[in-house]
């Protein structure tokens, strides 16, 4: 993985509460085996006509917010279905953030194992985030994960929680697979303590 | 208290700290041991990818298992007894499905075998979800395992990846909600009436960072199945997962399975899982209270789970509520499903009825829909599809005549998978119609691009069916007694 320090993003404001997964990314695109090439389905059900061509009115279809890479949402962000390929879709459209007052926790962890950060901040800066991106599509958010902090184009500063273990993970580029690799011997002492119940299910 | 002095500890907590390989270390979070992971065609194949890439193996094949669901035709079979895959990209999935569970020893139910199902119908039937287990699986409704006295959720696709590696995960402990449902519940209120009330009252994201225990008197009362509908639909809350502390009835409806520990093994198993109910005075970070007594039937009518009334409600003002965002939401909420502030759901006119789906496709909620069918007909404006969970409820529910019923009715009898519940595999609404499901939720374009969903009970389902509008199934009981 790459890592993750700090980076300064074009906003792009959806100010709607309770984003769905199914919103994120529909389910008729879910029969791949890929995570790459998902970005084009990205809100696919609200971002294109029946026949495919892309509807003017929504926003990430204006060219003004073609580069955007800090999505700002309404709470509770990426509810519902635990499709990974909710991150995947939006990093493959070139998102690398999502700001919300609240994130749904499967899409949390989903978002963390895939470098695109939850940042969560208290409901007025979420509100002025989204003002401020909707006034002007050039506004930029600094983010700086070592710090927890974003910086606003104002200058002030507003710190966002994030579990320790991820951004340890994500400053340094590795994934949580190969920590938990690391713990073989605790897996196998434990499994020796405590037996299954559940007969075996491999085919013999 | 618990007899060695500790805290009292809830049901979550005695699963939780059972299953402990490493508490929370050099900053990392606990790591969780995974008695049972359930895997499906379409959230595995990029973790197998992974697996492959790092040269891993599956170290637990004998706690995995696979069953093809999600991406599944439901239609017929052919003279050869096999379900025609027709779409390519499926078919694609299928087969590296297939692979994967070859290539790392996993056992797979194959489609249309006899054992394959919804992957949340499959593991209960098996015997394979026992109380005080920790089971996981790449999909939301992994709650519903919950119903046994289980911890069980859903997972993201790397998190199957390290399933699959290593069976254990790196999980901080989330907190606790009790939600008592005290009483009992009247005729034609069911089990998904309980859930769909529950996610009214907190709201979609309300369970957010928590595990639900249900319990009280209606909860007791509940079967199994009921139990698991209740379980199945936390996520719908927020919560990933709900728990119901095992009894006799989980006892008894895991006796005897496949894969239900035998003998010796089966004292000691009802041992263990005796002490799994919560201790008195167990705290909780929060708590809801319902009363199932003046409970009645309920119906979604927005394009959230958490937008549910009773069926004798009418449809909520966005121009009353307070709160700007819930109003916008509200708003576009009724846009999306063509309804007016202040109508009455009751004798709308309905496209599709939609039995099935992890929440709703077991032998007793087809033969609660059965039972209200036999002998009547499904209007002519109405597609009904019925849906059983499994290839096993399919034929139990043939050797009990149900699936006569519902032809009879003019119902469509299909093979087991999820169907239109996530309208992937063709099975789907189109644009505009309106359908009353069984399934767990009404987002938009869930059952369908353009499709409008409200989510109810099976007996709300079967009655809307045969009046071709919305109906509350009361008045259809009261005329039939």
């Amino acid at each position: 993985m790459e890592p993750v320090t700090a980076f300064a993003g074009q906003i792009v404001a959806l100010p709607i509460n309770d984003i769905d997964t199914d919103q994120i990314i529909p389910a008729r695109f879910l029969k791949t085996t890929d995570s790459a090439g998902l970005g084009r389905n990205l809100f696919a059900d609200w971002r294109y006509e029946a026949d495919g061509t892309p509807r003017a009115d929504f926003i990430l279809n204006q060219p003004q917010h073609a580069d955007a890479s800090v999505l700002v949402a309404g709470d509770n962000f990426g509810c519902g279905s635990s499709r990974e390929h909710a991150p995947w879709a939006l990093k493959g459209a070139g998102f690398r953030a999502v700001v919300s007052t609240s994130f749904a926790d499967i899409f949390r962890n989903n978002a963390l194992q895939n470098g695109l950060l939850p940042l969560q901040v208290d409901e007025e800066t979420q509100q002025q985030l989204i003002s401020l991106a909707q006034e002007d599509a050039g506004t930029t958010l600094r983010v700086d994960l070592e710090a927890q902090t974003l910086t606003l184009p104002d200058g002030r500063q507003v710190s966002f929680p994030i579990d320790g273990f991820a951004r340890h993970c994500l400053l340094n580029g590795v994934d949580q697979l190969g920590y938990l690799l690391g713990l073989e011997d605790e897996i196998f002492d434990w499994e020796a303590a405590h037996p299954g119940r559940i007969d075996s299910l491999t085919p013999g | 208290m618990s007899g060695n002095g500790q805290r009292p500890r809830t049901l979550f907590e005695k699963v939780w700290d059972g299953h402990v390989v490493r508490p929370p270390a050099d900053g990392a979070p606990t790591v969780l041991y995974i008695d049972l992971h359930l895997v499906h065609e379409v959230t595995s194949p990029q973790a197998f990818t992974t697996l492959r890439e790092r040269g891993l193996r599956v170290r637990r094949p004998d706690r995995t298992l696979a069953t093809m669901d999600h991406s599944t035709p439901t239609t017929p079979r052919n003279e050869l007894g096999i379900i025609p895959v027709l779409d390519n990209q499926a078919a694609a999935q299928l087969d590296v499905m297939r692979k994967n569970c070859e290539d790392f020893g996993i056992p797979l139910y194959e489609l249309g075998s006899e054992n394959q199902g919804i992957v949340h119908v499959i593991g209960p039937e098996q015997g394979l979800t026992q109380p005080g287990m920790t089971i996981v699986c790449g999909d939301s409704h992994t709650s519903t395992h919950g119903a046994f006295g289980a911890l069980a959720f859903g997972i993201g696709t790397s998190e199957v990846g390290h399933v699959l590696a290593t069976q254990t995960l790196l999980q901080d402990r989330p907190k606790s909600m009790a939600v008592r449902v005290d009483g009992r519940l009247q005729p034609g209120v069911t089990a998904k009436d309980i859930i769909l009330a529950v996610i009214a009252e907190i709201g979609i994201g309300g369970g957010t960072g928590h595990v639900i225990e249900y319990m009280g008197e209606a909860i007791r009362g509940l079967g199994m199945e009921g139990r698991m509908t209740v379980c199945n639909m936390s996520i719908e809350g927020g919560a990933r997962a709900g728990m119901v502390a095992p009894d006799d009835t989980t006892i008894e409806y895991v006796s005897g399975r496949p894969h239900a520990p035998q003998g010796e093994a089966w004292d000691a198993a009802v041992a263990a899982w005796r002490d799994l109910p919560g201790d008195e005075n167990a705290a909780w970070d929060r708590e809801v209270v319902l009363d199932a007594n003046s409970l009645v039937p309920m119906i979604t009518y927005g394009t959230n789970p958490g937008m549910g009334m009773r069926i004798t409600e009418r449809i909520p003002d966005p121009d009353r509520l307070g709160d700007p965002t819930a109003r916008l939401a509200l708003d576009k909420a009724l846009q999306y499903m063509d309804l007016q502030p202040g109508q009455s759901l009751l004798g709308k006119p309905v496209d599709v009825v939609f039995v099935g789906s992890c929440t709703n496709s077991r032998i007793s909620d087809l033969r609660e829909a059965a039972q209200l069918m036999n002998g009547r007909k499904v209007a002519d404006n109405v597609r009904m599809m019925v849906v059983p969970g499994s290839q096993l409820v399919k034929r139990q529910a043939e050797a009990e005549g149900l699936d006569e019923v519902f032809r009879a009715a003019g119902a469509e009898w299909r093979e087991a998978g999820c169907s239109m519940c996530i309208a992937m595999n063709g099975d789907q609404l189109q644009p505009g119609q309106y359908a009353v499901s069984t399934s767990n939720r009404n987002f938009e374009g869930r059952q369908g691009k353009g499709g409008r969903t409200f989510l109810a009970s099976p007996l709300t389902a079967a009655a809307s069916a045969i009046n071709g509008v919305i109906s509350d199934v009361r008045s259809m009981q009261t005329e039939r007694a």
